[in-house]
């Protein structure tokens, strides 16, 4: 990973009756909400490199339809925030030419359910030429993208697609949980020389955390967030606050529930994983996407190969159902929430 | 009702005359007999290449090869017409264009040899590698331009591809885009009239050229197999880019006079008679009529291309036989520029595998290799 030099920003605004605020980046501990810290996260990497390009649907003046991307086109002007033409494939495939080019394009993917008309240039395009050219070109690009269910929207707006790009070789996957990685990992995808899918949980967007300027640990680390030694929850983006819970409550029945954020889905930081299972010898994995072909069965997998005398129950999954996103007024039923992770709990715990 | 019948421009006829046309002529006014001439070398040179590979695809020396034939005076022409800095984003029949380039021959057949996914590092000639999925590279020249164009430069991208190609979403949506940021890029199409065994007519219902405009972007249709028009119209468009005028399609009407591939039979699919007919437009005739006029071609200057001609299909044949298979576990190499312990597990669990076998390691795979 390299990080560039700073660099002073050029501040031109090229919309005309927008104006431009003279944001400062993050210098000092300042409580944000997640959006707000992916914002600045954004902002110092724009500073950091002029080379950053942000593309997307309705990310200038608008400033994303979550307002992630607020006011950085008044700051950075059009030719570094450039609102596109409605194609995902183009949007990801012009930030392969932009890469060819020495550009680390940041693509904003506007919903989860919208990232497939771009699947092919993701998966054939930009997970591949570093490979196919033996290292000659790089693909530094990040690829943003809002996931998961929660906020009762319509078709498309609420899906958990990471496990396609899992599976695909040559990409990293991150997903963010908090204030603090949404700031960090942002800047830490955006200097990597490898793409970057990073996944954001869009019903945590407005929730608030203290955010320190700093890069933190790096992003294909895992992290315990709460120590236990009983079972072993692994979670990661917005179902990281569910497990958080259920390690409370399950402390009131007297089970000690050691929590890990994840953080990077590919490659998994098995060295974390596996230390904690060594330690509790039970294992719960909880997703929002569907169980069949999901992370939680690889990660299982991988764990039950590498651990296998250290388990004491069976591994579990507490995920979303095999079926399409429900409905809004069915993604109850579908979501893992509090109690259906504590029964998985108890299952490794043999209580049931 | 299908429309193609508007005549693409022609500067040269079948029988090898230059045809005037005004605002075409100041192009290409350059093109003396020795240029001429330097431009025939080029066309025969890539044929023999492809002859060759072709003879080396069904000695067993190529898994597979995707002759031009019949497209020289497109790519040649185009490729002729470019300058360094510029920079191609070929489909996978571009060899000509990467014989032009500069490409090492053995590096052209590098890919179809099985050992290596692209031959060349794009950046020492400023050619990327060939595309598979037809019309994505599209979208990445279209990229590239978006970036000379932040950089305030007059580079240039130049994208091939073909008919088929026209009918995928990637290839709209470059247009959508190069017109949307007036991206300074060439959207070169050789219309060679076969998409495997679908004729054009499946993927167009008017001529090609005929969809730019739709796009807001200002189209040519020129005969492909007439490098004198192929040359204009490339100098053409790349000008436009350079002085800021956005993106130009251009439409090569050509002919594939072979199979799509070598896996490919032709003969299923095709009149034979429509074949003949294009043989009488072949590229390669028509100039050399004209450089018999123009008094170039003597029996030294025949027996200089035939030359060049040999020692090209020489180097390529040796070249590809003395290739070295790739190391074994090579196969782990450069997925990640960045380190992955996932597949970094994976590379020593196979190194160990492989040292089973007893030996340094390689032994054993070396056998898997040969079965």
């Amino acid at each position: 990973m390299t990080m560039t030099t700073l660099m002073t920003p050029a501040t031109v605004s090229t919309v005309p009756g927008l104006t431009a605020p003279t944001p400062t980046p993050l210098s000092e501990t300042k409580t944000l909400t997640m959006g707000k810290a992916i914002n600045e996260g954004l902002r110092q990497a724009m500073l950091d490199d002029p080379k950053v390009v942000l593309l997307g649907e309705d990310i200038g003046a608008l400033g994303g339809v979550f307002r992630v991307t607020s006011d950085l086109l008044a700051q950075f002007g059009a030719r570094r925030v450039i609102d596109t033409p409605l194609a995902e494939s183009a949007i990801i495939g012009t930030a392969v030419g932009l890469a060819y080019r020495g550009y680390r394009p940041v693509c904003e993917i506007q919903f989860d359910g919208f990232i497939f008309p771009g699947f092919d240039q993701i998966v054939s395009q930009v997970a591949k030429f570093h490979y196919r050219t033996q290292g000659a070109v790089r693909m530094p690009i990040t690829i943003r993208v809002p996931f998961g269910g929660g906020i009762g929207a319509a078709e498309h707006h609420s899906e958990s697609p990471e496990a396609y790009f899992t599976h695909t070789s040559g990409l990293r996957v991150i997903a963010v949980s908090n204030a603090q990685d949404a700031y960090s990992l942002i800047r830490q995808a955006i200097a990597s020389d490898d793409p970057v899918l990073y996944f954001e949980p869009k019903r945590r967007y407005h929730v608030k955390g203290e955010v320190v300027p700093e890069l933190g640990a790096p992003m294909d680390q895992a992290v315990v967030v709460c120590p236990g030694t009983d079972v072993t929850l692994l979670a990661y983006g917005a179902l990281l606050s569910t497990a958080r819970d259920a390690a409370l409550a399950a402390l009131d029945e007297g089970v000690s529930i050691e929590v890990i954020d994840l953080r990077s889905l590919s490659p998994v930081d098995y060295a974390v994983v596996e230390a904690s299972v060594r330690k509790t010898g039970r294992l719960v994995v909880t997703h929002e996407a569907a169980q069949s072909g999901g992370l939680g069965g690889e990660i299982i997998a991988t764990v039950t190969e590498r651990c296998f005398s250290y388990l004491e129950s069976a591994p579990v999954r507490v995920t979303g159902f095999d079926v399409p996103y429900p409905p809004a007024k069915l993604e109850s039923h579908h979501l893992p929430d509090l109690d259906r992770i504590l029964d998985g709990v108890d299952r490794v715990m043999g209580r049931r | 009702m299908i429309d193609f019948s508007s005549q693409p421009v022609q500067l040269l006829s079948l029988g090898g005359e230059r045809i005037p046309a005004c605002e075409f002529d100041p192009w290409v006014e350059d093109l003396d007999g020795p240029a001429l001439l330097a431009l025939y070398r080029d066309m025969v040179v890539v044929r023999r290449i492809d002859t060759e590979a072709t003879a080396l695809q069904r000695q067993g020396e190529l898994g597979l090869w995707p002759p031009l034939l019949g497209q020289e005076a497109a790519q040649v022409g185009s490729a002729r017409s470019l300058r360094s800095d510029d920079f191609i984003f070929p489909s996978y029949r571009e060899n000509a264009v990467a014989y032009c380039r500069g490409v090492n021959l053995t590096d052209i057949v590098k890919v179809w040899r099985g050992n290596a996914q692209s031959g060349w590092d794009p950046y020492t000639v400023n050619m990327a590698t060939p595309a598979i999925i037809i019309g994505a590279q599209t979208l990445h020249a279209t990229g590239w331009a978006l970036g000379a164009q932040r950089d305030e430069v007059d580079s240039v991208a130049i994208t091939y591809f073909g008919d088929g190609a026209t009918s995928q979403g990637d290839v709209n949506e470059a247009m959508v885009f190069a017109a949307s940021f007036q991206a300074p890029v060439v959207f070169f199409c050789q219309n060679n009239q076969w998409a495997i065994s679908e004729p054009v007519g499946v993927q167009a219902h008017r001529n090609i050229a005929d969809r730019a405009p739709g796009f807001g972007i200002p189209s040519l249709r020129i005969d492909g197999n007439d490098v004198i028009a192929v040359m204009a119209a490339t100098r053409i468009a790349l000008d436009r880019a350079r002085t800021g005028g956005g993106p130009t399609f251009i439409e090569a009407v050509t002919y594939r006079m072979g199979p799509h591939t070598t896996a490919d039979d032709p003969t299923r699919y095709r009149d034979p008679a429509e074949l003949a007919e294009w043989k009488t437009r072949d590229p390669l005739l028509r100039l050399h009529r004209l450089l018999t006029t123009l008094g170039e071609i003597t029996p030294d200057s025949e027996a200089a291309t035939q030359a060049l001609a040999d020692d090209a299909a020489a180097e390529l044949r040796a070249g590809c036989i003395g290739m070295p298979d790739p190391e074994p576990l090579s196969v782990f190499d450069h997925v990640y520029v960045t380190p992955n312990a996932t597949l970094e597990r994976q590379r020593t669990d196979y190194a160990g595998y492989l040292t089973s076998f007893g030996g340094a390691g390689q032994s054993g795979l070396e056998q898997n290799g040969k079965a």
